[in-house]
């Protein structure tokens, strides 16, 4: 079958989609775009966390069939989406993230201090903190933590950890983590 | 496998009619664990997520009448002063991306005996509202559950909503398990006083083939709550009457050994978990009328 719906801001089309077929099977083989990662299949680890309408969910267990005409937000597309949000819109008309620079998608520029690239303020931070290590948790971890600094700016340690609490990292111990969210919600407060 | 889109209600009682066999997908957080791990490849899988009305609640005077697929985020968020048992049991579901698709509408159908909602549902009291192509029924939650992950569902219908009682006094829920998050239920229990009627019911989840009722225990006690004068003087419940109560609990259970936990430890796990809620419940119960005569 055949899927329409919105990636990034944009419009995208999946064909060949087999009924059965995962959403984020449909992201990562059907439009190239491996940022969600694939890890348990059944919802425990949160590493293919996309925004479903705004709202985080493990695409994982969403059915392809179920985004159509739905708008979806992956990691690859979350600088533009949080660059929207600070700005209150798009200005411009012409904003998301395209297929292609969504494939090609990835923090150039010093890979230690993210100069020299777009980054949403949680990647930053992520990077400034010293939360990435083999970062594969680290895209789902991103879409959790920027979606519940949106709706909680001035998050207390027990919010974080239950905002991520369904998302398993295996290799920082979490405390990097914590300390990169509590980095982007802390910069979040001075720019206000 | 054909993927079915029915646009209203109508359509999918047409659909499922047609093709009973078809699988209902609203989260989808149990179907597609299935459909991922190969374990099941329906002929038809039906999205419900395009039927607005499953999505949402209505406060009525003498009950809640929950959407099937209104999710866990949205019970935890709007109805914890009328629903505070279910409310807290969701809480305990998975994490925020599993609560922000599941509901109880796929609890139901799925009727696995460790399934969160339950032991809440049958503690406040509910009735879950079916329907197909021949007509609306509503089936009690005491007679719901029918057998490990089997329910009282004809193959032609589908799970509309759920009426819950609206709490008219202290609701409890507990669950044991590894950690806070992402857990499924070693066993749990839910506790709910209601004064009006001057009775408590219960409800055990992974603790026997179904999730279940300890009526002995029930019984028990509000023959025990009567004769005390418990309602009235708002006394602290004798140790011996929470005991009593607890090891009732337990012997309602009939839980088997596997990886989660052994049986023994659960029937011990529900008999402590049922004292610690009859505790919380009745200090509350009593505050309230601290408060209420206070002011007289």
């Amino acid at each position: 079958m055949r899927v329409n719906f919105t990636v990034n801001g944009r419009p995208q089309e999946a064909d060949d989609v087999w009924e059965g077929e995962s959403l984020l099977y449909v992201l990562r083989e059907r439009l190239g775009l491996p940022g969600s990662k694939n890890a348990c299949e059944q919802g425990e680890c949160g590493s293919c966390t996309v925004r479903l309408d705004g709202v985080p969910v493990c695409s994982c267990l969403v059915a392809a069939g179920q985004v159509e005409g739905r708008e979806v937000v992956t990691v690859e597309g979350l600088a533009d989406y949080a660059k929207q949000r600070a700005e209150g819109g798009c200005a411009t008309g012409a904003c998301g993230t395209s297929l292609q620079n969504a494939q090609q998608w990835e923090a150039k520029g010093d890979s230690h201090t993210g100069e020299g690239t777009e980054l949403s303020p949680i990647q930053q931070a992520f990077i400034d903190a010293g939360a990435v290590q083999c970062g594969f948790c680290t895209p789902g971890l991103l879409v959790a933590a920027d979606e519940m600094l949106e709706r909680n700016p001035t998050p207390t340690d027990a919010d974080i950890r239950e905002a991520l609490s369904g998302n398993l990292c295996r290799c920082t111990g979490y405390e990097k983590i914590m300390d990169a969210v509590r980095l982007a919600a802390a910069r979040q407060g001075e720019a206000v | 496998m054909d993927f079915l889109r029915p646009a209203s209600w109508e359509e999918a009682l047409a659909a499922k009619a047609e093709h009973p066999t078809a699988v209902p997908i609203a989260g989808g957080t149990d179907v597609m664990v299935e459909i991922n791990f190969d374990h099941r490849r329906p002929e038809y899988l039906m999205d419900l997520n395009r039927i607005g009305d499953l999505s949402e609640w209505e406060v009525g005077e003498e009950s809640v009448r929950l959407g099937a697929s209104v999710p866990y985020t949205t019970i935890m968020e709007n109805l914890r002063a009328e629903l505070p048992g279910l409310a807290l049991a969701s809480h305990t579901v998975a994490s925020p991306q599993i609560r922000n698709r599941g509901g109880v509408g796929g609890n139901l159908g799925t009727a696995s005996p460790a399934g969160d909602a339950h032991p809440a549902l049958l503690a406040a009291g509910a009735e879950v509202e079916v329907e197909s192509v021949r007509g609306s029924r509503r089936i009690p939650i005491d007679e719901f559950y029918t057998g490990v992950k089997r329910n009282a569902l004809a193959p032609d219908e589908l799970i509309r909503a759920v009426h819950v009682k609206k709490a008219d006094g202290p609701q409890q829920f507990s669950k044991v398990g590894t950690r806070n998050a992402m857990v499924i239920a070693v066993c749990a229990f839910g506790l709910a006083l209601h004064p009006r009627t001057r009775t408590v019911r219960t409800g055990i989840g992974s603790a026997a083939p179904t999730p279940v009722r300890a009526k002995a225990a029930e019984e028990f006690l509000n023959a025990a709550l009567e004769e005390g004068g418990f309602w009235d003087n708002g006394k602290i419940i004798t140790p011996s009457v929470a005991k009593q109560f607890a090891d009732l609990c337990s012997a309602s259970c009939n839980p088997i050994d596997d990886v989660r936990g052994t049986a023994s430890y659960r029937r011990h796990a529900v008999g402590v978990m049922a004292r610690r809620t009859l505790t919380w419940t009745w200090e509350s119960y009593r505050g309230t009328r601290r408060t209420t005569e206070g002011a007289a």
